[in-house]
């Protein structure tokens, strides 16, 4: 049974340098990262010290809260330096990775028989839970909650984004494993959103309420199809996971191995030769970004996609969550006039001397540059113009500015993550920083209700 | 120059002067700031771009207030032309000479004055000039009669950046509209200067009492004597009557209007809610008329029963619809605000318009007002949205069984 999605609000940002959908095999890379700022909230407690031997698989770390939640290596190796920032703060780990990788074997539970404890507590040891998100406040699932569903966004509409139809092909029995699992953890429904007309190897999976979505950026995010959905309301809790994360619970459950290889696209107009490797979760950027070669000497890597991902650098590792690697031009340059001329080479929602909405198919090569400088909110109605949840955005930014606990609760923050505010922030005239607040009011209201 | 311009900046950072500096360097430039968190590309608008779409929306109604405020002259002395021809008797250099000597210094002290304040302001306060004045340092004088004394625009526009904008935190902060902030000044504390049938036309003050004395009195001042006018619909419409600098074309407004909302910068929703606004509220007075309630010898009698449409021809009701009440800081922020604040602004000012026993012209006090509201507007249109939300609570679904093992473990480790 399918239920379909329209979305009518939002802009697609058409970007040159889509990855072209062939695989690679990226060339392996001698050191593993794990950054830790992939795991929002989290604070780790180290399980084995600097220098010592670790299987793929084998738990680095435990969440200190959740002594149960463990984070286990993508790698077998050495673990050669825990990196620490400010007050000894756990930034990186880096495992120098063998050269024949030692997997550690899981007893896999049966998941005919298997209840949701079982499968709760082995997906808590064997590292697959970090996969499985909440809302509210985006962070890791909080495993003694029970969500009302499960959500799964199967597909793409951010810019230069990793097909999820492409890099899932043949993945089919780990999605169903992982499906038959998931499903003993909530007494709802698992709802699996896939684009309208794609051949998606979720059309033949069982045990989901499929969705097809259709419309601009962002109906591909999670948190837009959630709204269209079935809403979060105070108090409920909804689990969200990546499709490609999915497969890798799938993997876990039906081997006992933690795999991290994943499909990565590699994309932007940078890129010599846009297309898609495999790797491994938190493999270095280094080892698949120059077989495709670069342009230019100055950009921007970003883990992810150029409106949510981290920026990182040539030395930098792929991110936990991250399939999606984009390389797009620094912007740290002055425009003459930039601000009155008009503007053909920019993407713009308005018609204010800018033409992008004469050319929607055009695809356009954007750079980093703020084109503008940070300002008070003055214009209003823009940003609902681009999305599409039933959610006044003004007001809730600002409740978070102003850390109005009542007000952010009243008016949805429950619903939200980040990303959804990365459109309105893209577009944002005054350039305020909307992925930010978002982030720090969620932080807020968890401290302080949850 | 980019370069040298660059190591400028790079002298100035973290000094007093450097919002200054910075105000005019990215004027010429825009700046090479890069995205630090959140989304790594951005859209083309900023704030700057988004005031100049304004400013060029205003630019035919300034040029068309100059030919006018030297046409309005030259027709008060020698009475108007009689087979009118635009090229003739409009866009002529004598026409245009006028309009240079007296309405560009009201530009000059607007924004010498206003900017000035912003800059102090900027550097005291140590954040960036921001760009709002450059709207309201264009909107002032297109709002104030012709022969308006510089020195009186001077003091109201240095009480209505202090007073209606910094005071409340610059651009973006403020409650009231500055620059109607700073019409109502003049109004209130200058009123014989700023009503009457003298301030419309250049010249006409200094002659009073003389041999040569003109007058020229504005639409609605004549509708409120009951006296007759001797303009033409053609004429209102194009817009040669005296009037404040910029108001009187309609026809040039409603193009400002049409690109405005084309371009995405105004909200169509309020001009339009306003527009009904002004003829429901019309629409009524001419229905008290025909209804006969009101006895001819009544002080309304010619203001009410002027037709409903019409309204929207003279005075500054078009101006204000387009460029005033469109102002997004000051305006109601929720979509479906909007259309109650537009209406309320269109009835308001044809109310007031018609009530007012001082002065014939009510746009800028029913903008004001509505300014004060549009808060409490906003706040019932979100309560709506809350509202639906809290009905979705009650039927929500929460699992709170969790297993008594779990149950431990979050206390102990709470």
């Amino acid at each position: 049974m399918s239920k379909d999605i329209r979305i009518r609000k939002g802009l697609n940002i058409n970007l040159v340098g889509a990855a072209k959908q062939t695989v690679s095999k990226a060339v392996t890379s001698n050191v593993y990262a794990l950054n830790l700022d992939d795991f929002h909230g989290i604070t780790p407690k180290m399980l084995i010290k600097q220098g010592e031997e670790v299987k793929a698989g084998e738990p680095l770390f435990y969440n200190k809260n959740n002594e149960e939640m463990h984070f286990v290596s993508p790698v077998s190796g050495e673990l050669v330096e825990i990196v620490r920032g400010a007050r000894r703060k756990i930034l990186t780990l880096k495992i120098l990775a063998d050269k024949e990788q030692n997997y550690m074997i899981n007893k896999v539970p049966d998941l005919d028989t298997a209840d949701g404890e079982a499968i709760k507590s082995y997906l808590l040891h064997c590292g697959g839970w970090p996969f499985i998100k909440q809302r509210p406040y985006d962070v890791i699932a909080d495993p003694s909650v029970t969500p009302k569903a499960i959500f799964v966004s199967g597909y793409a509409t951010a810019p230069l984004a990793a097909d999820p139809d492409f890099v899932l092909k043949d993945k089919e029995q780990e999605i169903q494993a992982a499906i038959m699992g998931l499903s003993k953890l909530t007494p709802g429904k698992i709802h699996v959103s896939i684009g309208k007309s794609s051949r998606s190897p979720f059309n033949d999976i069982k045990g989901i309420e499929l969705h097809k979505v259709s419309g601009p950026h962002p109906a591909g995010l999670v948190g837009t199809q959630i709204n269209k959905i079935d809403p979060v309301n105070k108090g409920e809790t909804v689990w969200t996971l990546s499709p490609q994360d999915l497969v890798m619970v799938g993997e876990l459950l039906l081997t006992g191995k933690f795999n991290a290889e994943r499909i990565v696209a590699l994309a932007g107009s940078v890129i010599k030769e846009p297309k898609y490797y495999t790797t491994k979760i938190g493999a270095e950027i280094s080892t698949f970004l120059y077989a495709s070669g670069v342009n230019e000497d100055r950009f921007r890597l970003i883990n992810g996609d150029v409106l949510t991902g981290t920026k990182t650098n040539t030395e930098g590792h792929l991110g936990f969550y991250n399939n999606t690697v984009t390389a797009i031009p620094e912007g740290d340059d002055y425009e003459f006039f930039g601000w009155n001329k008009p503007v053909f080479d920019k993407i713009s929602t308005t018609r204010a001397l800018t033409f992008s909405w004469l050319l929607p198919k055009k695809k356009y090569d954007l750079d980093t540059n703020t084109n503008g400088e940070h300002r008070a909110f003055v214009v209003t109605g823009q940003y609902e113009q681009v999305f599409p949840m039933d959610i006044y955005p003004l007001q809730l930014l600002k409740a978070c500015m102003v850390k109005d606990l009542d007000e952010m609760e009243q008016l949805g923050l429950y619903e939200v993550a980040p990303e959804d505010f990365s459109l309105t922030e893209f577009i944002c005239i005054s350039k305020q920083p909307h992925q930010q607040i978002i982030r720090e009011g969620l932080d807020l209201l968890q401290k302080e209700l949850g | 120059m980019k370069e040298k311009l660059h190591q400028l900046k790079l002298k100035y950072q973290g000094k007093k002067m450097a919002p200054a500096f910075n105000a005019l360097h990215t004027f010429l430039y825009t700046p090479n700031e890069t995205t630090h968190s959140g989304a790594h590309v951005r859209g083309a608008d900023d704030l700057k771009r988004t005031m100049n779409t304004v400013i060029l929306a205003l630019v035919p109604c300034l040029l068309f207030g100059m030919f006018n405020a030297g046409y309005q002259h030259y027709s008060a002395i020698n009475g108007f032309p009689e087979s009118f021809s635009l090229f003739d008797h409009f866009l002529t250099w004598d026409n245009f000479l006028v309009g240079i000597t007296t309405v560009l210094p009201l530009v000059i002290v607007s924004y010498g004055i206003g900017l000035g304040i912003e800059f102090l302001f900027a550097v005291i306060k140590g954040h960036e000039v921001e760009e709002g004045y450059l709207v309201t340092g264009m909107l002032v004088p297109l709002i104030v009669p012709v022969d308006t004394p510089l020195w009186m625009l001077a003091i109201a526009v240095a009480f209505g950046v202090v007073i209606g904008k910094e005071v409340f935190g610059g651009t973006g902060m403020n409650i009231l509209n500055p620059a109607l902030t700073i019409r109502a000044f003049l109004f209130f504390a200058y009123p014989t200067w700023m009503s009457g049938d003298k301030v419309w036309v250049h010249g006409a003050v200094e002659r009073a009492g003389t041999a040569d004395a003109i007058s020229g009195e504005t639409v609605l001042g004549s509708l409120a004597q009951g006296s007759d006018y001797s303009y033409s619909l053609a004429d209102m419409f194009y817009g040669f009557i005296p009037g404040s600098v910029g108001e009187t074309s309609t026809l040039l407004i409603i193009l400002g209007g049409l690109f405005l909302v084309f371009s995405k910068i105004a909200s169509w929703r309020i001009m339009v809610s306003a527009v009904v606004g002004a003829l429901a509220m019309g629409l009524i007075f001419n229905g008290i008329v025909d209804a006969g309630w009101l006895p001819e010898y009544s002080k309304f009698y010619t203001l009410m029963s002027f037709p409903y449409w019409q309204h929207l021809l003279v005075g500054g009701l078009a101006f204000g619809i387009v460029f005033m009440a469109t102002d997004p800081v000051t305006g109601s922020q929720t979509n479906k605000g909007k259309w109650y604040y537009g209406f309320f602004i269109g009835f308001l000012s044809v109310m007031i318009r018609v009530f007012n026993p001082g002065y014939p012209e009510g746009v800028f006090l029913a903008i004001l007002l509505m300014n004060v509201f549009a808060p409490t507007i906003d706040h019932y249109v979100v309560r709506g949205n809350i509202k639906k939300r809290l009905k979705r609570f009650k039927t929500a679904t929460i699992y709170p069984n969790a297993s008594d093992e779990v149950d431990s473990l979050k206390t102990e480790t709470a």
